[in-house]
């Protein structure tokens, strides 16, 4: 395969590589569209570099095998997308409860049900808010292009073993598919992966230590709040230590807009044209979407300027926009479902709306 | 003097949580034996299921996995492959394995998975409280089947399933075997079917099931010695006892036939 690091590639690809370099030892996958390049990379080059790759059965089994490995402290991931993810969610639950690090991709895609196959952001809520059973959170990391799909990727794995517990990338059909050029990050020593051997299961023999046990189960409702609770304080440092998120031009901004991934890349190109026609537009993008930057937006509702929150849902995000500027400024949606993908212009066209009224 | 019989190490000392007469401790006795017998219970991982051996890791000293219902053989397949000079035991009860578990048992066996599965088969679900289960028997009556299982419409509920018999078709399963727990004579036998897979197992085949027919006086509304009855009157002449499929090498065979290895 091509070792280069600088390459043109798709972000299903760009993700599998990375994790590769990042020190997956073990994937786990079932096909779906628009994840397919994903798995098929991964069914190329992790049995090439002696590592472990099953298509499992199903989305249920592939999410539980990533459960077995994570519990033995190797790096592994599975991915997927919409209506696979909501499958995987019984896992994911069990893997929160079990505290195990393990790293999963959602390339999001309009539903619900079956929905279209084209690039959505239905799913925030329920990756934000946990997602399957029990009180948890997951690490949610949303890139907004090929490159970032990478680099987060990478970061992923380094975050879910730094706080033992799942994180998830929350790209969608578009940052699957679409093609860019990008640099790969450099392949980590596996000398330089975490230890693991204080909780996981395995070689005993080398240590002679007690059993270790891999499990969420605690029937005592008294000692399981105990546990939530602890979890819940890990959950509160993350939040303070792990929010990421770009900010462009909101100092001196008419209008600020809001919006993550592939959203974001439009609203990117919208700001440049309303520029363009005297609209000073500034753009806040949630990199992290679980921490959510609430305190970062709160700061910025403070100069009072109007928001144009825009998602490729039927406004998701927009509650977390609302729960950071409470009701201090107007909150304002564009919103596009079923796989629709809000276009340059008419992002334009509401900036300049809100900054010069009129109902067009 | 030699000391012929004590505790196994691989089996803590604590009171089960297991009912009167229930199999569930005689196969976790024999699995502690035969793990400290090959000297393994420091690269032994079991997965426990969900059902009443969900318990099993308070009570075998070696490491454990709690997956959700039914996906045991998946997070098995994957342990397996990554410390694959371990001992890896997926243990699972009829609810777990041939209901909501199928689809997992069925791929994990036909990708030949070398990990070895303890299927308990009491025909009902203890845990949740005696309801029917895919091996419930004809008539057997259950929570869920309070006339007894009945497989004809407008009930409608099904056959009781024959896993091994099912499994064998599948070119990745190796050794197959179905014991009891109601005579001494078949613990024995029971043992010997556990050991086979295992040394199987660790001599890199897979993948190997073992079948208990067991008690479960509790829900079945009867006495233990009753159970011990059911066992040999109902179950064993549906679910014949043996080996159901056997296709590890002659040499593995032969130093079977001459006892242990």
């Amino acid at each position: 395969m091509n070792r280069d690091r600088t390459v043109l590639m798709k972000g299903n690809e760009a993700i599998a590589e990375s994790a590769i370099r990042a020190g997956c030892g073990a994937y786990f996958g079932y096909p779906i569209t628009p994840q397919n390049e994903l798995i098929a990379w991964m069914a190329c080059h992790m049995p090439e570099s002696n590592r472990i790759f099953i298509q499992a059965e199903s989305e249920l089994a592939a999410i539980n095998m990533v459960y077995g490995a994570a519990g033995t402290g190797i790096r592994t991931m599975t991915s997927s997308s919409s209506p696979g993810i909501s499958l995987k969610q019984e896992g994911i639950s069990y893997a929160a409860g079990a505290d195990l690090p393990c790293v999963y991709v959602n390339m999001v895609r309009g539903g619900p049900g079956l929905g279209s196959i084209a690039p959505a952001q239905s799913d925030y809520f329920q990756s934000t808010r946990g997602g399957g059973h029990g009180d948890y959170h997951v690490l949610v990391l949303a890139p907004k292009s090929v490159q970032e799909a990478a680099d987060l990727t990478y970061l992923a794995f380094d975050l879910a073993d730094k706080w033992r517990m799942p994180a998830m990338i929350l790209g969608d059909g578009l940052i699957g598919q679409m093609m860019e050029s990008i640099i790969l990050p450099e392949y980590k020593e596996p000398a330089l992966l975490p230890v693991k051997s204080e909780w996981s299961v395995g070689h005993m023999n080398q240590t002679h230590r007690k059993p270790h046990r891999i499990t969420s189960i605690i029937l005592d409702p008294e000692e399981l709040e105990r546990k939530i609770r602890s979890r819940y304080e890990r959950y509160k440092k993350i939040e303070t230590e792990e929010i990421r998120f770009e900010e462009k031009n909101c100092e001196e901004a008419d209008v600020i807009l809001i919006a993550y991934g592939t959203a974001a890349r439009v609203c990117q190109s919208a700001q440049q044209s309303a520029a363009g026609q005297g609209i000073k537009a500034g753009l806040f993008r949630p990199i992290t979407l679980w921490p959510f930057p609430y305190a970062q937006l709160e700061q910025i509702s403070q100069k009072g300027k109007p928001i144009l929150v825009v998602e490729m849902s039927m406004g998701q995000m927009i509650e977390d926009v609302q729960l950071s500027v409470h009701d201090k400024v107007p909150v304002n949606l564009l919103s596009h479902a079923g796989g629709v993908i809000p276009t340059e212009e008419e992002v334009f066209e509401r900036l300049r709306s809100i900054v010069f009224g009129g109902t067009k | 003097m030699k000391k012929i019989y004590a505790h196994p190490e691989s089996l803590i000392k604590v009171q089960t949580k297991y009912c009167a007469g229930c199999g569930h401790g005689v196969v976790h006795r024999i699995i502690a034996e035969l793990v400290d017998e090959m000297s393994l219970r420091e690269k032994t991982i079991i997965t426990n299921p969900v059902g009443c051996a969900i318990w099993a890791d308070l009570y075998f000293n070696f490491d454990s996995v709690q997956p959700a219902h039914g996906r045991t053989p998946a997070a098995a397949s994957a342990i397996k492959r990554i410390l694959n000079d371990h001992l890896v035991i997926c243990y699972q009860g009829d609810g777990d394995l041939a209901a909501i578990g199928m689809a997992e048992t069925i791929h994990a066996a036909n990708r030949g998975e070398r990990f070895t599965t303890i299927f308990i088969n009491n025909a009902i679900y203890g845990m949740t409280g005696g309801q029917m289960a895919p091996t419930t028997l004809i008539h057997q009556k259950t929570a869920t089947a309070p006339l007894g299982r009945d497989p004809e419409f407008p009930a409608g509920m099904g056959y009781p399933i024959k896993v091994l018999e099912m499994l064998r078709t599948l070119q990745g399963t190796t050794y197959l075997a179905r014991g009891a727990t109601d005579t001494a004579a078949h613990v024995r036998q029971l043992e010997t079917y556990i050991r086979t897979a295992f040394e199987a197992q660790m001599a890199g085949y897979g993948s190997s099931m073992v079948e208990v027919l067991s008690p479960c006086p509790t829900n079945w509304g009867v006495s233990p010695v009753q159970a011990v009855d059911i066992i040999a009157d109902k179950m064993i002449p549906y679910y014949p006892l043996g080996e159901i499929k056997n296709t590890l090498p002659d040499t593995f065979r032969k130093k079977k036939e001459g006892g242990a290895l």
